[in-house]
């Protein structure tokens, strides 16, 4: 029974994302097969509840993995610079072609993602920060300086606006047609969960895979291609969320543990229903505008969190 | 068998070891001695492939090299004194990696009778289902020294496996060493600090000083003050209580 909780609240969360919005839709008009309505649903409806839940549980399981090969739980895509070397590669495939398809930008997006991510943390393997903290610190400041190149290139070249919109991640322009990619997140998901337990055995450091017999090196650059593919996916499909990834597997860890195997999943979800909720907030709040979603997820996220950190939760024993 | 020829590892100009050439033999416990610097720790984990050197490690006459990280990993295991672990585990689940190995992330039967059998040797019970992260450090020390019981390898090598141990359960742990050994044919290798502990339990003691081997033997052949003045630089007095010799360095 307990277990049915989060399915009930996340069937309830999808059925209510549906049938929020300016075309004033209701159960029975899909019944009564009014054409217009289930265009709408088919067209814009479903494909954004769809992109939500994809790129919910994309950032949350890219944020995990992230924190396990980098053994620091404050990584995340966001805080990890991977997103600002995404930008830096969708605008390169922008100056290359303007006429670049989405999957191509995708594809360049990724290369950048993922030769930025190693690089950052191959420089934190060599600089041996004393902090868990500080890594997160460095990993904001490498990413802001890859962001100020993405923004001066982009000003030069007159693209300001055009890299606005990968910068704040935004479902309302999610139509079919424009989603599809997000599918690419399902397989990945599941090499994910075929390695997790590689990747809570990197975690515990480079002795211990050595002493089980796990290649770290490998194992870490398996992790990034995941990270940076997710990333990349979601930043030319629906732009950056920021927060998910950091927010969700803590909440998570508090409870399971960091047994990768045991909380893939569960991280996967609770990531889609937190964005869904956070959607379902941001088209209610200003109805009939909306809120950018990654305004909502931030506040959300960050209430969240306190009240997980000041109310308890097995915490850290020093 | 584990046998050495001419292992060394240099930084730079600088030899942190150079020259090693020893044998470890099977079915024995094994103690590097030595003053701080002095390679220890160096060569087991040049030993234990965790760290690359020059010369060449064989096991089983078989260079260390030729072997799969996988198949090594069930021969021989290795726990290094430093391990700053910021994974939330269960300890049964840590304990539970060290099957990795032997069933990837598949553990039938015998590998959950295994891992309970660790369990139980640590006397880890009451804190199988507790988080890593909860514990002392000589708890974490025990269930780390778990995990590597459950890898259940004819080779084991502990650096300094006593750190955060009180008497007790250093005791306890040394005897088990020596069961390990004694019973179920384990060869163990250990660096240790404590010379009486080196004295009491082991077979083999092999003495190093700034990188260079200087002697190896018996306890009763190592442990004498000569032998101990040229490791040390210090004169220490020795003691013979029923058959086992103790090092008197404190005053």
């Amino acid at each position: 029974m307990k277990k049915a909780i989060p399915v009930i609240l996340l069937l309830a969360l999808c059925i209510g994302s549906l049938f929020i919005g300016i075309t004033d839709i209701r159960i029975e008009d899909l019944f009564m097969l009014e054409q217009e309505k289930i265009r709408v649903m088919i067209i814009s409806r479903i494909p954004r509840l769809l992109s939500i839940l994809l790129s919910g549980m994309g950032m949350s399981v890219a944020g995990v993995i992230m924190q396990m090969i980098g053994s620091n739980r404050f990584l995340s895509p966001t805080t990890g610079s991977t997103t600002e070397w995404a930008r830096l590669g969708v605008l390169t495939a922008i100056l290359a072609t303007p006429s670049a398809t989405v999957f191509q930008k995708m594809v360049i997006a990724f290369l950048f993602a993922f030769g930025g991510t190693l690089l950052f943390l191959y420089l934190m393997q060599i600089a041996r920060l004393k902090d868990a903290e500080q890594v997160p610190l460095v990993g904001i400041l490498f990413g802001n300086v890859v962001g100020a190149v993405t923004t001066y290139i982009a000003y030069q070249n007159d693209l300001i606006q055009n890299i606005t919109s990968w910068m704040q991640g935004s479902f309302a322009m999610v139509l079919r047609g424009r989603y599809e990619l997000l599918y690419i997140g399902l397989p990945l998901l599941a090499l994910a969960m075929f390695y997790a337990d590689r990747f809570t055995v990197v975690a515990m450091g480079k002795d211990i895979s050595g002493n089980l017999g796990v290649r770290y090196f490998s194992t870490v650059q398996i992790g990034v291609v995941i990270i940076a593919l997710i990333t990349s996916i979601i930043i030319v499909t629906v732009g950056s969320i920021p927060f998910v990834g950091i927010v969700i597997p803590n909440i998570v860890r508090m409870i399971y543990g960091d047994n990768l195997r045991k909380n893939l999943i569960p991280v996967a979800l609770l990531g889609g229903c937190f964005v869904l909720l956070c959607d379902v907030l941001s088209r209610l709040v200003i109805y009939p505008f909306e809120v950018p979603i990654g305004i909502t997820v931030g506040v959300v996220g960050c209430g969240i969190f306190l009240i997980l950190l000041f109310k308890g939760g097995p915490r850290e024993a020093r | 068998m584990i046998r050495t020829k001419n292992v060394g590892k240099h930084y730079g100009e600088k030899a942190a070891l150079a020259d090693i050439s020893i044998e470890i033999p099977k079915h024995t416990l094994t103690t590097f001695i030595g003053a701080n610097g002095a390679g220890k720790s160096t060569l087991l984990s040049i030993v234990s492939r965790l760290m690359k050197g020059e010369g060449e490690v064989l096991l089983e006459d078989k260079p260390l090299s030729a072997y799969k990280n996988r198949e090594l990993a069930k021969k021989l295991s290795i726990l290094r004194q430093t391990n700053h672990i910021s994974v939330r585990l269960t300890v049964r689940e840590l304990i539970g990696f060290g099957r990795y190995p032997h069933s990837r992330s598949r553990l039938n039967k015998q590998d959950e009778q295994i891992i309970q059998a660790a369990i139980h040797r640590m006397a880890l019970e009451p804190l199988a289902n507790s988080f890593i992260d909860q514990l002392s450090g000589g708890e974490l020390q025990r269930a780390l020294i778990a995990m590597v019981i459950a890898q259940d390898t004819e080779y084991i090598l502990f650096d300094e496996p006593l750190n955060n141990l009180d008497m007790k359960h250093a005791v306890e742990i040394m005897r088990l060493f020596r069961k390990l050994v004694d019973e179920e044919g384990k060869t163990i290798v250990l660096v240790l600090h404590d010379l009486n502990f080196a004295s009491g339990y082991s077979d083999h003691i092999v003495s190093l000083k700034n990188g260079r081997f200087l002697r190896q033997g018996t306890a009763q052949e190592i442990i004498t003050p000569d032998s101990l003045r040229e490791v040390y630089d210090m004169d220490i007095d020795i003691r013979e209580i029923d058959g086992t010799r103790f090092c008197v360095y404190f005053k």
